[in-house]
């Protein structure tokens, strides 16, 4: 049997702009804060991974090179949005594998006023010549020639597909989850943004690809996230105060797209996450009726709506109906994204897989202020990694 | 490879699953194992893992299944335009609506669609480059 693992220390700095920090700065912060959450130090860590996608690669290395050298093993890892996640779930693997007791995990990025992200953010030129090139011997670039290769406008797509499916998700359902998620931010003072906005601001802001207008789209911005994975044999060495405070993890998962017809045309984010769900359920023990709060992965309004079913949410098709009951409001039945999400909490990316468990674990402590969903014993954070990676974590309060 | 030494007055297709013939039409790698269907170049099928391949011609009308209206892109990328994703008679195909105003009380869910051509003008060879989209049927 493996070990079970648990949070013994977890921090995120505040998201937004942080001019005055650079990416070593924010992510020694959140290491250090998270390390003394936990009452513990990098000389107690056995293995470290850090993730970061946007600087020049091997940030862990230049992390410990300020906060503490001590010889461990760092893995840099990288998996778009998921990044964050897949940090948390390498120290969580080697942690339960015995190789490790303790192990440290951090995520950051700076990402204000970056604008578009990926491929349809980069600028377009044809040449002079029409010459085949690439796998689709295109002899011009097809970004806005065969569709889309925006982030805005592929999940746009997600969202409608829903819609056709379904039927019921039109543009103004669509604004009223960011209408939610925004005013779910007002609570949280580590969110980059913490307006609300009335739903005739969200529908009349600037179109971005519709039916996402600009405060439907996730924020970009600065911020950081770490924590400290422990293993249960060596927790219970620790003081009580510390294992009264230290998160379950129930569930690690994450998943890769199965192939499915068309998901090499339109990325399905459908099927890899509601397999990760159904493992999470199954690992946990649990069922999505159990769960007290979900932090889920709204990069785009549209998103938000496609994993409230891929999640289990609600019955299979179910997801306005859901949405429309007021469910995933915060005095709903299953709150969903109390943090005001990545459309007001931000999404610096690799930090994103993180700081999404620290949400869930602030509630399961009692610690979550005037946002705290009361009597929070269980939760879920998930994130998807367009390309695509799907990462969720099953956490669980102290019983201690 | 394609030869790319394009002489003054010929048409080359945007893409090399474009078949630019008297009815131009889109043409998918098809796994001759499990009947998987591609439109890049293959290394094996992601689904069976297969390494053979045949062509197999898309059927040129389909139903819209998901869109939107893009209108805040890259530099180099000229908005508004429409993207969709359309079901072609079971395959799933990636392109453009054209010839329909790129707004949302033009275009539905739903909508009957054809895939049409239309010219991206002349390369320095001489060359026509052809595009392709899909219209309101």
């Amino acid at each position: 049997m493996a070990e079970n693992v648990w949070i013994l220390g977890i921090t995120m700095t505040k998201f937004g702009k942080h001019t005055d920090k650079d990416v070593v700065d924010l992510a020694s912060e959140a290491a250090m804060g998270a390390l003394a959450d936990g009452g513990v130090t990098m000389g107690q860590m056995g293995i470290m991974a850090a993730g970061n996608l946007m600087g020049g690669g091997g940030v862990g290395q230049q992390i410990q090179k300020q906060i503490g050298q001590t010889g461990i093993p760092v893995y840099n890892v990288a998996n778009a949005c998921a990044t964050g996640a897949t940090a948390l779930r390498t120290v969580i693997m080697s942690v339960k594998a015995g190789e490790s007791d303790m192990g440290l995990a951090v995520g950051v990025e700076k990402l204000a006023g970056a604008g578009l992200l990926g491929g349809g953010g980069q600028a377009k030129h044809d040449g002079n010549v029409w010459a085949p090139r690439g796998r689709y011997g295109a002899v011009a670039s097809t970004d806005g020639r065969i569709g889309t290769d925006t982030m805005p406008g592929t999940f746009a797509q997600i969202g409608m597909e829903y819609g056709h499916k379904y039927g019921g998700a039109d543009f103004e359902l669509f604004a009223r989850i960011s209408e939610k998620n925004h005013a779910h931010s007002t609570l949280n003072p580590l969110a980059a943004y913490s307006k609300r906005f009335t739903l005739e601001e969200i529908m009349g802001d600037m179109m971005i690809a519709y039916p996402n207008t600009r405060p439907m789209c996730s924020a970009n911005c600065d911020g950081a996230a770490a924590a400290v994975i422990v293993s249960e044999t060596k927790l219970r060495t620790l003081s009580l105060e510390q294992q009264r405070r230290a998160v379950k993890v129930s569930a690690s998962i994450l998943t890769t797209d199965p192939w499915e017809e068309a998901c090499q045309v339109l990325p399905d984010v459908n099927t890899l996450t509601r397999n990760a769900a159904k493992q999470a359920y199954e690992a946990a023990g649990i069922g999505p009726d159990d769960l007290d709060l979900v932090e889920l992965h709204d990069c785009f309004a549209t998103a938000e709506l496609v994993h409230y079913d891929n999640l289990m949410l609600c019955p299979e098709g179910g997801a306005v109906d859901f949405f429309k009951s007021g469910a995933p409001w915060r005095d709903g039945s299953t709150p969903v994204n109390v943090s005001g999400g990545l459309q007001s909490k931000g999404h610096p990316i690799s930090a994103t897989g993180i700081a999404n468990v620290w949400e869930i674990c602030h509630h399961l402590r009692g610690e979550a202020g005037d946002r705290q969903i009361e009597g929070a014993k269980v939760g879920l954070a998930h994130v998807i990694g367009l390309g695509s990676a799907c990462g969720i974590h099953v956490l669980e309060k102290s019983a201690a | 490879m394609t030869d790319t030494a394009t002489t003054n007055g010929s048409q080359v297709p945007l893409v090399d699953y474009l078949v630019l013939a008297d009815q131009p039409h889109l043409v998918a790698n098809r796994c001759t194992s499990c009947g998987a269907r591609f439109f890049d170049r293959r290394n094996a099928c992601a689904s069976c893992f297969a390494t053979t391949f045949d062509k197999v011609d898309i059927a040129t009308d389909g139903i819209v299944r998901a869109f939107t209206i893009v209108t805040f892109a890259a530099p180099g990328v000229t908005v508004p335009f429409a993207s969709a994703v359309i079901d072609c008679d079971g395959t799933s195909v990636r392109g453009n609506l054209i010839n329909v105003d790129p707004d949302p009380a033009k275009i539905s869910l739903g909508m009957a669609v054809r895939l049409a051509t239309y010219s991206m003008g002349a390369d320095d060879n001489g060359a026509e480059a052809i595009g392709f989209g899909f219209e309101p049927a």
